[in-house]
């Protein structure tokens, strides 16, 4: 395949990671609906929620009005030019920004101004990956301003939480941040784990947890066990959706692990809200493509 | 669990019979106004009152009367006749707002604040004190709430940006829930002390 122009097929991408929420998300927050009581303001909370979904589904609205910070990973064929992608995802960002599918949502830190185009220094986050392969596919994920601040680092040991370097420690340090986020997240919350590498690196492989779908199971044994007992125990805290209380707080756990440096143990935990908008753009040829979910 | 109706203006006989965990669902006139709304009204009209913006204080009194403010960013579209329409327009994170709202609530006397997340002890004794309450909308729904918003009837301090410009919205069956009452109760006090408890349990498994 050679290199074509993706700019528009970046911004379908963009309009339908926005406005349409990935099916195996929508079908966990179903089937717990079903797990809270009748009455309950936890199930008023999800019924909202999954109506929002259908509405923002039928009109082709942004499900939140946060529709958050792109971050983008391209995974290119040998011989492209990654100058030549970075213009055409920044250009696709500006129109579904000007066409309200995106909010501005760039700001200068020194002069405090929105560049309105939610472009900017850093924004769009577009990490190139050159693969093996003669077609271009692209991950997309839009995570909100409130669940990034409830997002957490943490380095092992922790002595107040007894928290050991091992994954018995990692459990204890992610269960704290689902404590400390309360409701203020947007929960029921999907958490991507980033165990190990150096602080940066940590944090983005907690992102890059978050492409998984929920469906699938962690091929290594360990943190496939470490994922459901987190999952069991993040719910049995009882913070509930939006923090009303309930047994709904979080929907899935996600994690990975990179290589430490012998003197750090670091663990990242992106907490991601309900609206755990991602997508994937796969290319057949130069003229066409589909967006997966 | 029936949703208790209101529309604003809401008395504040109406504000204090409400309870922490009451379903409500809001009618009426509402001013969005987050970081910067909230730093502007603390600037010009409480550690001072600055005369040059006079006009914007008299019609903010007049929107926020026993009205409701709303911590909200919109998504918001210009239609060709120069009118506004909301596309999506859930709540932003309320706590931001801490060191400010119980001040702004006894600035206009205003009857509720709606938000996410929940505020904090400074907010909650200037409930108790301006007999005002807080309501957790639903985060995250931002195409069902604009679907409430029935009429976009002003927009003050444009040059604020699109999400912190002061929107004065009129609602029709606003859902959202009473976390915080004019009596000292939290909804989040209780499930964040709940929630620790079993916290605490759990690190020693």
């Amino acid at each position: 395949m050679q290199q074509t122009s993706i700019e528009q097929a970046v911004y379908d991408m963009v309009k339908q990671a926005a406005t349409v929420l990935p099916p195996d998300v929508v079908e966990v927050m179903e089937k717990a609906r079903g797990l809270e009581e009748g009455d309950s303001t936890a199930r008023m909370a999800l019924d909202t929620i999954l109506e929002n979904i259908k509405l923002a589904n039928e009109d082709a609205a942004p499900m939140c009005q946060d529709t958050g910070w792109p971050t983008f990973f391209v995974h290119y064929p040998p011989g492209w030019s990654t100058a030549r992608m970075r213009r055409e995802i920044e250009a696709a960002v500006a129109k579904a920004t000007s066409d309200n599918i995106l909010r501005p949502n760039a700001v200068d830190p020194l002069t405090g101004k929105n560049t309105g185009t939610c472009v900017g220094v850093g924004v769009p986050t577009v990490e190139f990956i050159e693969v093996e392969s003669d077609k271009v596919k692209i991950d997309l994920l839009l995570k909100g301003g409130g669940c990034e601040n409830t997002s957490a680092q943490f380095k092992l040991p922790d002595g107040e939480l007894s928290a050991g370097r091992d994954l018995d420690g990692v459990r204890k340090v992610v269960l704290k941040a689902v404590y400390d986020a309360q409701g203020r997240g947007c929960g029921p919350a999907i958490l991507g784990i980033g165990i190990g590498g150096d602080r940066a690196h940590s944090y983005k492989l907690a992102k890059k947890q978050l492409l998984r779908k929920l469906t699938d199971t962690n091929p290594e044994e360990e943190l496939a066990e470490l994922e459901k007992r987190i999952l069991t125990e993040a719910n049995q805290l009882g913070i509930g959706p939006m923090g009303f209380g309930g047994a709904t707080t979080v929907l899935g756990v996600k994690a990975g692990v990179a290589a430490r440096h012998p003197a750090c143990f670091f663990v990242s935990v992106a907490y991601f809200c309900w609206a755990s908008r991602r997508a994937t753009l796969v290319f057949e040829d130069e003229d066409n493509y589909r967006v997966e979910q | 669990m029936s949703a208790i109706e209101l529309t604003t203006p809401i008395p504040n006989e109406q504000i204090a019979k409400l309870k922490a965990g009451d379903p409500v669902l809001l009618n009426g006139t509402m001013v969005t106004a987050r970081d910067a709304g909230h730093k502007y009204l603390i600037e010009n009209f409480v550690e001072q009152h600055n005369e040059a913006e006079q006009e914007t204080f008299d019609k903010l009194r007049g929107y926020l009367e026993n009205g409701i403010i709303y911590h909200c960013g919109p998504v918001v579209k210009k239609e060709e006749n120069g009118s506004y329409r909301f596309i999506s327009a859930g709540p932003t994170t309320s706590i931001r707002e801490e060191v400010y709202e119980s001040e702004v609530m006894a600035l206009f006397d205003i009857a509720g604040v709606i938000g996410k997340g929940g505020m904090g002890g400074k907010t909650l004794k200037g409930c108790m004190e301006s007999t005002c309450v807080y309501f957790h909308a639903i985060g995250g729904a931002g195409a069902l709430i604009a679907k409430s918003v029935k009429r976009v009837v002003d927009v003050l301090k444009i040059e604020f940006g699109t999400p912190e410009a002061f929107w004065v919205i009129e609602v029709e069956n606003f859902p959202c829930l009473v976390t915080m009452d004019s009596h000292g109760n939290s909804v989040h006090d209780r499930v964040a002390e709940e929630s620790g408890r079993k916290f605490k349990e759990m690190l020693d498994r």
